[in-house]
């Protein structure tokens, strides 16, 4: 189709604002960047721009120096790991059997799932339960009170409807049980959404916070996820170590830039591979949810 | 299961072939499902129990049974919540920053994903897109660092560019207003792009021959936009305002925890923080338990009040 002269300059205006949106968004990840290679003095003095300053690492060295913040980050990846495998554990566990028509009590199975969607108990009654569980200051609490997300499981059980009933059929005909069934043919033919859901449950926890703050009190901090860390070091007095503080003030501020970054880049090396399978997913949650 | 396997082709499946024989087939389902179950049972209604020390006077050396009933019927620490300022202020703060976002945030995600539509540019199109969902996948906490460092007032990349133009430095962070304006842009800046996914698979959905026909008719761009794209987005838009509405009451703890700090406090703490402060924190569990018990039955009511006005506009609702 040929464009008149107004729909190609149309066109240049909507790339434009599309072009001032990308900057929007990668600006501030930009400038923190920039900040974290740049020198603390460059940073005081206000010289820092777009480009750093005095190019250097020592944030870098610092933070993996500093064993709270490589404990950190290595345990925060463990929990995200275990975690993420739990989760889609019981994902396919509850996905799976409620595909089978003529499951006897599908219907209160269903009901009993879906209405903890619309109600909650609430903070405090989840709190109190985790503390009669024993469940306070546990490394577990990080893994087991969020580990099957509703919508989740929606997703995967509408992906699961995807899949031709007659090859479940026919492989029940040859003699195979459910579990044979989901482990052989359901599961190899969901990669896509089993990426999608990893990436979700796998974000959740990394970047996830508020249940390590609600469970887990400062006498424990070794189980605090890197998110965590990172907010009590910015909004405590102190700050960094006195050992670092005394070098130059700046150095905060370019060590927390340091720290922000290796929390990101994990989640913003992996994302943009599972584009086209998120987009499914969302859209897939959207129109059953 | 042999029954099944020596049966003719012809005959249909026996229906239901007694208890004992489904059982036999099936009952791996039933084992299955325990764990997830089982998941459900102690993480969701197990908890529901403890709901009661909203109305009971909380003591840590006994269960919620044997607890002793508050005064005034149980209603004490209702009465005390609505009595207590910081609380009036948590209420007042969710309401305001969830209507911010509701009319600053909600219509973000349409104009983007329209404007995405717009786009001729396959490649530049997926770029944008990928950029756009990025900030997403940033927790609270990262955003809030991004922030503190992007708006600082002396050394911050904005403020600098403000003193360059001659303007005077904002305190975007540390003046309760404009705290409330930076919340909201920095809301937008987080879900704008995630949130087009849905409005662009809508956009996919629209049948292709009305836009030809527009154009046969003589429609423009814009046009055809608002008589056909906006359209064909109604029943999106409606479910999506309809959820919107329902949690309007409703408080995000991570975002605002996140980005509060001691200088805004009386415009950002809502019911989600005011809670964490007064039952984890200064351990007044009944308290908190009782302004929670509150926030979820607002919403629920909200919700369905919502849906049923949807429903009567004609929309399909979501229950």
């Amino acid at each position: 189709m040929i464009k008149s002269k107004s729909q190609r300059a149309g066109d240049w205006v909507v790339a434009f604002l599309c072009s001032l949106l990308i900057l929007v968004c990668l600006l501030p990840l930009v400038n923190i960047l920039v900040r974290s290679l740049s020198s603390p003095e460059a940073l005081i003095r206000n010289r820092v721009w777009l480009w750093p300053v005095g190019l250097n690492f020592n944030a870098y060295t610092a933070v993996l120096s500093d064993s709270r913040y490589t404990w950190s980050l290595v345990w925060t990846a463990m929990m995200t790991g275990l975690g993420t495998v739990i989760s889609l554990i019981m994902t396919s566990l509850c996905a799976y059997p409620l595909i089978y028509p003529n499951l006897k009590g599908k219907k209160i199975i269903n009901a009993f799932i879906i209405l903890t969607m619309y109600f909650s108990a609430g903070t405090i009654p989840t709190y109190l339960l985790i503390k009669d569980l024993g469940l306070l200051n546990n490394p577990l609490v990080l893994v087991l009170p969020y580990c099957l997300s509703v919508f989740n499981m929606i997703i995967m059980r509408s992906f699961f409807y995807g899949i031709p009933e007659s090859l479940r059929e026919s492989a029940e005909i040859d003699g195979a049980g459910p579990i044979r069934v989901l482990a052989s043919i359901y599961l190899p033919l969901s990669t896509p959404v089993i990426a999608t859901l990893a990436l979700f449950y796998a974000v959740g926890r990394w970047n996830g916070y508020s249940d390590a703050l609600m469970f887990i009190s400062s006498k424990f901090r070794q189980y605090w996820p890197i998110q965590l860390l990172l907010y009590q070091i910015i909004n405590s007095a102190q700050g960094i170590d006195a050992t670092q503080m005394d070098s130059a003030p700046g150095l905060a501020d370019t060590i927390k830039a340091a720290t922000v970054m290796f929390a990101t880049i994990p989640i913003l090396c992996v994302y943009p591979w599972l584009q086209k399978y998120f987009i499914a997913g969302v859209t897939l949650g959207a129109e059953k949810g | 299961m042999n029954t099944t396997a020596r049966a003719p082709a012809v005959q249909v499946r026996p229906k239901s072939s007694g208890g004992m024989t489904y059982m036999r087939r099936y009952w791996t389902l039933y084992l299955l499902l325990a764990l997830p179950l089982a998941y459900f049972f102690i993480f969701k209604y197990l908890p529901i129990a403890n709901i009661l020390v909203a109305f009971k006077q909380y003591n840590i050396t006994k269960t919620v049974w044997q607890m002793q009933w508050a005064k005034n019927n149980g209603w004490e620490f209702f009465i005390k919540a609505f009595s207590n300022r910081d609380f009036r202020y948590a209420v007042r703060n969710t309401i305001m920053l969830n209507m911010l976002d509701l009319v600053a945030g909600f219509p973000a995600p349409i104009l983007l994903a329209l404007l995405l539509n717009e786009l001729p540019y396959r490649k530049f199109k997926r770029v944008t897109q990928t950029v756009a969902y990025m900030p997403h996948f940033l927790s609270w906490i990262i955003i809030s660092q991004l922030a503190l460092q992007l708006f600082a007032p002396t050394n911050g990349l904005v403020n600098m560019a403000l003193r360059g133009a001659g303007f005077n430095t904002i305190p975007f962070l540390n003046e309760s207003w404009h705290w409330v304006a930076t919340y909201v842009f920095l809301g937008i800046w987080q879900s704008v792009g995630w949130n087009t996914i849905i409005y662009l698979a809508a956009i996919t959905g629209i049948n292709p021959e009305l836009y030809e026909a527009a154009s046969v008719d003589g429609a423009g761009r814009f046009r055809k936009i608002f008589h056909v794209t906006l359209p064909g987005l109604k029943p999106t838009i409606v479910v999506l305002l309809i959820l919107s509405l329902g949690r309007i009451l409703g408080s995000d703890f991570d975002r605002p925890y996140a980005l509060t700090n001691k200088i805004v406090n009386d415009v950002s703490n809502v019911i989600a923080t005011f809670v964490y402060t007064s039952g984890i924190k200064s351990m007044q569990f009944s308290l908190a338990t009782a302004v929670g018990l509150f926030q979820s039955v607002v919403c629920v009511i909200f919700l369905v009040a919502a849906n049923t006005i949807a429903e009567r506009m004609g929309e399909r609702g979501l229950m």
